[in-house]
């Protein structure tokens, strides 16, 4: 295991620091992201709210939060995929030295699926029901990589093999419907892999999967970052799935990061009161029985906007004056990776060392 | 006494082929062979993977799925023997909390009419203002919810309603089927606390049905784990984690992400190769053998194994052969690297094919 928070440190004066790893020149740069949807006669909605992150390759960086957080949002703005009507996407999205939100369309299309991949919670709604798995990956095999079509009907199986979908011809001439949710999950992750993207952003991956079939999964991917370098970006709302996997952690609320860090000092020392919050609300597993569970109060739909206080705070038990009338900052701590917007966050755990 | 008693509980639902012929092709083995007793007061959890059969076996405990074979005995009644209003009486002492809040409330029903229903139904005479307003304190909603619509609700007030619902009539037994697995994080929390109040305040014995381990772990005495239709483990929740008897309990804990890096680099995996085999055609023998890490070339394939207490292990039955010799650690599990998963086709309903399976011939 590397320490991601060992590279060289850089100092951002900016006010807002960025999060995520110094090391190298990250592959893909997201900064200011702003997202706001606005529909004819309701108030807009600001899905996501300055988001800056960072994603070196060979590095998998999470994304955490509850339904409503804003973390699908970002990934789908980050990739061109929102659409145009009744959205207004601000900032930047820097892939490789290009700026993926003012890219022509015809370029981006020639970005993602090559060198830019995504992976769905629900495969059944990603895969084309009337083709057979085997048409859907040789499709991306012909189109971005130029294979004919025999030696991409090949690779395909191939592919397939490699995400451990045995007997794979004959899985090829199967359809979706005729598999289950892991292996079409894993057409999926194939498909991703078709192009040897150099980046991939998993949404919720295995949400829909049983816990054997997802564990088998995050091996797989866990693998993929090893033995490829390609960068994963891993949307979840499970803290354990971030736990076993991501190097850096942000955690996410009403569109806002309120925390972020690697994942060692995150789960170690949390600091947000919402992460805590988060963590002592899910029964764990290695527990002692007889443990209560100290859920957050009200429900994620409860928020303020960020322009009248910290959005948490209608929830927080920590609640003091300052944390209404301005809207917290995103700040360092000590460990400059760590970084935490909360103007009473919980005090340290324990120090290490 | 238990107050529910489960022995030999067998549902099979037939597979039905032809248009005007009415034939039966197979028989899909949702729950076969169950035994299950739960104390009064105590609260059993049964866990397991999609398909293994563990909401059917709730259903059926309530009769609401004919049951093929086996009895199902609440306080010493038979449940399965009893039809009309004698059932109908007997439903009075159990009820179910059902996983989709949203689903299972009427949207054109006010909360107040969700609460009196059963009520009404149990023929319990109104006015019925004051219970509703007693039993929306219980679960922690507001009074003034009573006049409301289930779409004005949360998702966590929504299940609070279920549940509310289900308490109307004073029962004895819940079966919550998935009670909180359609909740954000940190709400599951909250209702699992109210879960565990009201069992506390009212004396409830409950049955919780759920994939999620660590929160059945958490609000159970004891965990029932089932795989493909029968139970392969029960345990004390407190042993379960510490001691996990049965290759597939096994496999499974060491399947759940525990939120703590230290913990998880730590960890050793069994992962499982393949998937979950069909309930219409289980392996011979024991049924997990096809995917079992801990395999033995003899007895696995062609005997099945019974529930049984293993020495050492007071409050543990399991049905493994091997029990004695894995949890004193003298097998070791296999690693098979992406092993063949094409010999369990899942939920398809071309069975693997022989005369395709000669996998190379060319197109």
């Amino acid at each position: 295991m590397t320490d991601p928070s060992a590279g060289p440190l850089t100092t951002t004066s900016v006010r807002e620091a960025v999060p995520g790893q110094v090391r190298a020149e990250p592959l893909l740069k997201i900064r200011d992201l702003t997202v706001t949807f606005a529909s004819r006669g309701r108030a807009a909605v600001r899905a996501v709210d300055g988001v800056n992150l960072d994603v070196a390759a060979g590095s998998t960086v999470g994304i955490v939060g509850e339904s409503g957080s804003g973390k699908s949002v970002t990934s789908l703005a980050a990739m061109g995929l929102l659409g145009r009507r009744g959205v207004e996407i601000r900032g930047s999205v820097d892939f490789d030295g290009s700026d993926l939100l003012h890219m022509p369309e015809q370029e981006l299309r020639a970005v993602r699926g090559r060198e830019i991949a995504m992976i769905f919670q629900d495969p059944m709604s990603s895969l084309n029901p009337v083709l057979t798995v085997g048409r859907q990956i040789t499709e991306i095999l012909v189109r971005h990589r130029g294979l004919s079509g025999r030696q991409a009907r090949d690779r395909a199986a191939e592919l397939l093999q490699s995400v451990g979908i045995g007997d794979s011809l004959r899985r090829l001439k199967s359809f979706p419907h005729q598999l289950s949710g892991g292996m079409r999950q894993r057409v999926m992750i194939a498909m991703a892999l078709a192009c040897e993207p150099r980046l991939l952003i998993a949404d919720e991956p295995t949400t829909a999967l049983d816990v054997t079939i997802s564990a088998q999964i995050l091996e797989l991917l866990r693998r993929l970052v090893a033995d490829t370098q390609t960068a994963l970006v891993l949307i979840t709302h499970d803290l354990g799935v971030v736990a076993g996997l991501c190097d850096t952690v942000h955690v996410m609320y009403s569109g806002r990061i309120v925390e972020s860090a690697p994942r060692r000092p995150l789960f170690a020392d949390p600091r947000h009161p919402y992460t805590t919050g988060l963590l002592a609300s899910v029964p764990r597993l290695d527990a002692p029985r007889g443990v209560p569970l100290l859920p957050i109060p009200g429900s994620p739909s409860d928020t303020l906007p960020w322009a009248r206080g910290c959005a948490f705070s209608p929830r927080c038990t920590r609640q003091v004056d300052a944390c209404l009338g301005a809207p917290p900052v995103l700040e360092p701590l000590a460990l400059p990776s760590h970084l935490l917007r909360c103007v009473n966050p919980v005090p340290p755990r324990k120090h290490l060392g | 006494m238990s107050l529910l008693e489960v022995r030999g509980l067998k549902v099979h639902f037939p597979i039905k082929k032809g248009i005007v012929l009415d034939r039966t092709v197979g028989q899909v083995r949702a729950v076969d062979g169950v035994d299950l007793s739960v104390e009064k007061g105590r609260t059993l959890g049964v866990v397991g993977e999609s398909g293994c059969g563990k909401s059917t076996l709730g259903r059926a405990v309530l009769q609401l799925e004919p049951i093929t074979a086996g009895t199902v005995v609440f306080d010493g009644e038979d449940l399965s023997r009893l039809r009309g209003s004698a059932l109908r009486a007997m439903r009075r002492r159990m009820q179910m909390v059902f996983q989709d809040p949203l689903a299972s409330l009427d949207p054109r029903q006010s909360v107040a009419s969700v609460l009196a229903e059963p009520l009404r139904t149990h023929g319990v005479k109104g006015p019925y203002e004051k219970r509703v307003r007693e039993l929306l304190d219980l679960v922690g909603l507001p009074g003034s919810a009573a006049n409301r619509f289930p779409h004005e609700f949360s998702g966590g007030q929504r299940q609070r309603i279920g549940i509310a619902r289900a308490i109307a009539l004073n029962p004895e037994l819940i079966i919550a089927d998935e009670p909180v697995s359609a909740l954000d994080v940190s709400i599951q929390a909250q209702v699992v606390n109210l879960l565990e109040e009201l069992q506390e305040r009212l004396g409830l014995t409950y049955l919780v049905i759920a994939h999620d381990l660590a929160v059945v772990r958490h609000i159970s005495d004891d965990v029932a784990v089932m795989y493909l239709g029968s139970v392969v483990e029960i345990a004390r929740a407190d042993e379960l984690y510490a001691r996990p008897l049965h290759p597939y309990t096994i496999a499974l804990l060491s399947a759940i992400p525990i939120p703590d890096p230290e913990v998880e680099d730590r960890r050793e995996r069994v992962l499982l190769t393949g998937e979950l085999p069909s309930a219409a055609n289980p392996p011979p023998g024991c049924r997990f053998h096809s995917r079992c890490p801990f395999r033995q070339p003899t007895r696995c394939a062609d005997e099945v194994p019974a529930l049984r207490v293993l020495e050492g292990f007071p409050g543990s039955q399991v049905a493994c052969h091997f029990a004695e010799q894995i949890a004193a650690r003298e097998l070791k599990p296999v690693h098979a690297e992406a092993a063949e998963p094409a010999a369990t086709a899942h939920g398809t309903d071309t069975p693997p094919d022989s005369r395709r399976s000669s996998a190379g011939s060319p197109s």
